[in-house]
């Protein structure tokens, strides 16, 4: 009878070993198959046409799109960075313990956080593009892409701003500095490197956002030349290529690109995580 | 004297400058349900509550127009469904070989590749499903499950793991030292003890799979009508947003907005399940 | 010469008195040490005397607390304050920048804004400190660069370069070894023309090497506060005895 319980025993050792690494290869597996899938498919077409400064219906250059993803990104980061670290700095250093305030503040937070972003197209399309007239343009894009990666960069802020050790403060406060200096002076740049990987993040949400853009900047394929003109980004531009269908190869050739955004993002973003908790310098 | 004034008026103006920018996701959430609301009420009121939400039949350019959104609510919790019995317990799997059985050298090359696949953009994804997934099982509810089951797994595998990091090796040495082995003191000690932060996940990966639109949209077919087989097209509540959006009329424009403000509903009732299990494991 | 003047100050965090009654003059120019047994309320008091204990939620205070004849708790601007009575930490908190940067803190904050100025200021206080030998071909490193004796002899150095009139001193030896320790205590010894010095430790034979004055704290009470000579050699109350002989604590 020892004997069954022992055999039984590692069978379950062994069923669930497998079942184990059999999830993992899976996972492995198809993020394998996709990069791979990807970019043989559009590595090859990468071609020095699709860098062209103009997009016509002939070369559907990716160009355009790619400017365009760097303006709608630096122009949301330029919105949401200081709101978001501002707004972390008040929940971090001045806000007190149980305040009702805080509580609502961090509600809304979350559910910010967990709304989908075609609702945040939706949103922008009737606030920004309708109810404040700016029509399809790189601002209303942009204010809307601010408002989405808002709960990210105050989360990822506020969890830089709490991990500075209290004895900087202490520090600053013994030597007579003000309560505004010693958060600009000591807190924040100690905190920078947390702050600046939950950015990085931040950008990796904006330049794979599709929904939230297509009701809100639009998807004119030239280089915008006022924030008031439509614009499409990468992403977009990669998803006017596919539902037109006329234009598959150069749409995998813009998902390599993407994908090499992608990477750049995560290897930056982990990167400067990695040093945060290696000490300084 | 006066430049301390300054100093003390700086020091007041700027905390009042960060609790304002504190009270800005406030003011997000407010412009956001007002928008929705105002556009898209109306447009139940006419239609009707009940024809809308429980019509059977979507057809917004027959003339009189129609407009029941079930088909899409249904489509919805199917496809999302299905994106969770795809995507939990390959994702949990995955999580806890990444915690508790992959050697270190390995994860070094496993993690970023998680990240990775949590920062590929949805149309990447719905192009690669067009093309590998689409010719194996159609334009279907099936192929929209699959690939959002995929989608879902950084998200329940980063959480899954976090949540199995943070139980105390105690308990998985105390199985030990009674004699369990590796496999059964994970799985019968270690991850029941996870297992709050193993529900969040799931919940979030409910949240990220019933709020996904463009690669569902790429593979889904869309058919606005009620899902019928595995097999068949199915369109979802976004689908239908973000397909019709472009040239509705005004009725027709409301009715998507409307739409919207029914996903909206099923998206704070995820958040609230979340915060209520939030609540539950602190205590 | 008193620098404080404590009148019948009560110290309450939330519902628990952790100060009680206490009524002491702090000599000008001298170091006045504070010993007592862990909680007895010595770092709590230490902290009332800059204000530090401002930042602590639920902290209330009654009683008055006088710097040369003025109340600072009185007094509007506790950023001055705090630039008068200086203060260094048990832990050295280097900020995460370079050493020049440290020290240059103080004066920023406090308007000096030439380059010359600062110079002079940080190359003074780092002597004054006795460090400046040590780091001043690396001034543009990191202050985390440092040793931790060094790091706690920086931080001396920090506190001394807004030029204050008392400098407090939360057990600064307690995380360092002897060595670092010992050049601390001689440090003290030289700075102490120029400041008045209140120093918590628990180790008493530092308290009897540096201190001219020493207090013993009890339960969040004063027992005895008089010299140190006779603190040490024929204490009035038998508790200070007890205490100073080992026999509790």
């Amino acid at each position: 009878m020892g004997e069954t319980v022992k055999t039984k025993k590692k069978a379950f050792e062994r069923v669930m070993q497998s079942a184990t690494w059999a999830a993992a290869v899976i996972t492995i597996g198809v993020l394998v198959l996709i990069v791979g899938f990807v970019l043989v498919r559009g590595v090859p077409h990468l071609k020095p046409s699709l860098f062209a400064l103009r997009y016509t219906s002939d070369n559907v250059s990716l160009m355009p799109a790619l400017i365009s993803t760097v303006i709608m990104t630096a122009a949301a980061l330029i919105i949401a960075v200081p709101l978001g670290v501002f707004a972390a700095i008040y929940l971090a250093e001045y806000a007190r313990r149980g305040n009702r305030v805080v509580a609502v503040i961090r509600m809304t937070t979350e559910t910010l956080s967990g709304i989908p972003s075609i609702v945040y197209g939706l949103f922008g399309g009737l606030f920004f593009v309708v109810a404040l007239g700016w029509g399809y343009s790189v601002l209303a894009g942009a204010f809307t892409l601010s408002i989405m990666i808002l709960p990210l960069v105050m989360r990822s802020s506020e969890e830089a701003l709490n991990a500075v050790p209290d004895m900087y403060r202490e520090g600053a406060f013994g030597l007579g500095a003000g309560k505004l200096r010693t958060v600009f002076r000591i807190v924040l740049p100690a905190a920078m490197r947390g702050i600046l990987a939950g950015v990085i993040l931040a950008v990796g949400r904006i330049v794979g956002e599709t929904a939230a853009l297509i009701y809100t900047a639009g998807t004119v394929a030239q280089v915008p030349s006022n924030p008031l003109q439509s614009a499409r980004t990468l992403s977009v531009h990669m998803y006017s290529l596919s539902s037109e269908g006329l234009h598959t190869d150069e749409g995998y050739a813009t998902a390599v690109v993407l994908l090499v955004l992608v990477v750049v993002i995560n290897a930056v973003s982990a990167r400067i995580a990695k040093r945060l908790g290696g000490g300084d310098k | 004297m006066s430049k301390q004034n300054i100093i003390k008026l700086r020091e007041k103006l700027m905390s009042a400058v960060f609790l304002v920018a504190a009270l800005a996701s406030i003011l997000a959430v407010g412009l956001i349900c007002f928008f929705l609301l105002v556009n898209g009420l109306p447009a139940m009121g006419e239609i009707g509550v009940f024809k809308f939400l429980l019509g059977r039949e979507w057809s917004p350019t027959d003339i009189p127009p129609v407009f029941g959104i079930l088909p899409m609510i249904v489509g919805s919790l199917y496809v999302t469904a299905g994106a969770i019995i795809i995507g939990v317990p390959i994702g949990v799997l995955t999580a806890v070989f990444l915690a508790r059985v992959c050697p270190k050298r390995l994860y070094k090359l496993l993690k970023p590749g998680v990240d990775l696949m949590a920062g590929i953009p949805s149309v990447v994804y719905g192009f690669f499903a067009m093309a590998v997934i689409v010719p194996l099982t159609g334009s279907s509810m099936l192929t929209a499950s699959i690939l959002l089951g995929v989608m879902i797994l950084p998200t329940i595998i980063g959480l899954a793991e976090s949540a199995l990091r943070a139980v105390p090796e105690q308990y998985y040495e105390g199985a030990l030292a009674l004699g369990a082995g590796h496999y059964r003191s994970v799985f019968f000690i270690v991850l029941p003890a996870a297992k709050s932060g193993i529900l969040t996940a799931a919940v979030l990966g409910i949240g990220r799979a019933i709020g996904e639109t463009m690669a569902v949209v790429m593979v889904a077919g869309n058919q606005a009508r009620m899902p019928v087989s595995l097999l068949k097209g199915v369109r979802t509540m976004t689908a239908n947003i973000v397909i019709e959006m472009g040239y509705a009329g005004e009725l027709h424009r409301q009715a998507l907005i409307a739409t919207g403000v029914v996903l909206l509903l099923f998206i704070l009732i995820i958040n609230l399940s979340l915060s209520a299990l939030k609540n539950r494991s602190k205590q | 010469m008193n620098c404080f003047e404590i009148k019948d100050l009560n110290l309450h965090y939330g519902t628990f008195q952790a100060l009680h009654h206490i009524n002491m003059d702090i000599a000008a120019g001298e170091i006045t040490a504070f010993i007592g047994p862990s909680g007895c309320g010595k770092s709590t008091l230490l902290k009332t005397l800059n204000r530090m204990n401002d930042l602590v939620e639920g902290c209330k205070i009654t009683g008055s607390v006088t710097l040369y004849g003025e109340d600072i708790y009185a007094a509007s601007d506790v950023n001055l304050l705090r630039k008068r009575v200086g203060m260094v930490f048990q832990r050295s908190n280097p900020f995460p920048m370079s050493i020049y940067d440290n020290i240059a803190f103080g004066p920023r904050t406090h308007g000096v804004k030439s380059r010359l100025e600062l110079d002079r200021i940080v190359e003074e206080s780092l002597r004054a400190a006795a460090i400046w030998d040590e780091v001043k071909d690396r001034l543009k490193k990191s202050a985390l660069s440092l040793s931790g004796g060094q790091q706690q002899r920086m931080c001396i150095a920090r506190a001394l370069a807004v030029s204050p009139e008392v400098l407090l001193m939360d057990e600064p030896t307690s995380a360092l070894d002897p060595i670092s320790t010992e050049k601390i205590e001689e440090l003290l010894l030289t700075v102490r023309e120029k400041y008045s010095i209140i120093i918590v430790t628990h180790n008493m034979q530092q308290a009897a090497r540096v201190s001219d004055k020493t207090a013993f704290f009890l339960t969040g009470e004063v027992v005895e506060h008089d010299s140190t000579e006779t603190i040490f050699a024929m204490p009035h109350d038998q508790r200070t005895e007890d205490y100073i002989t080992g026999r509790f604590g």
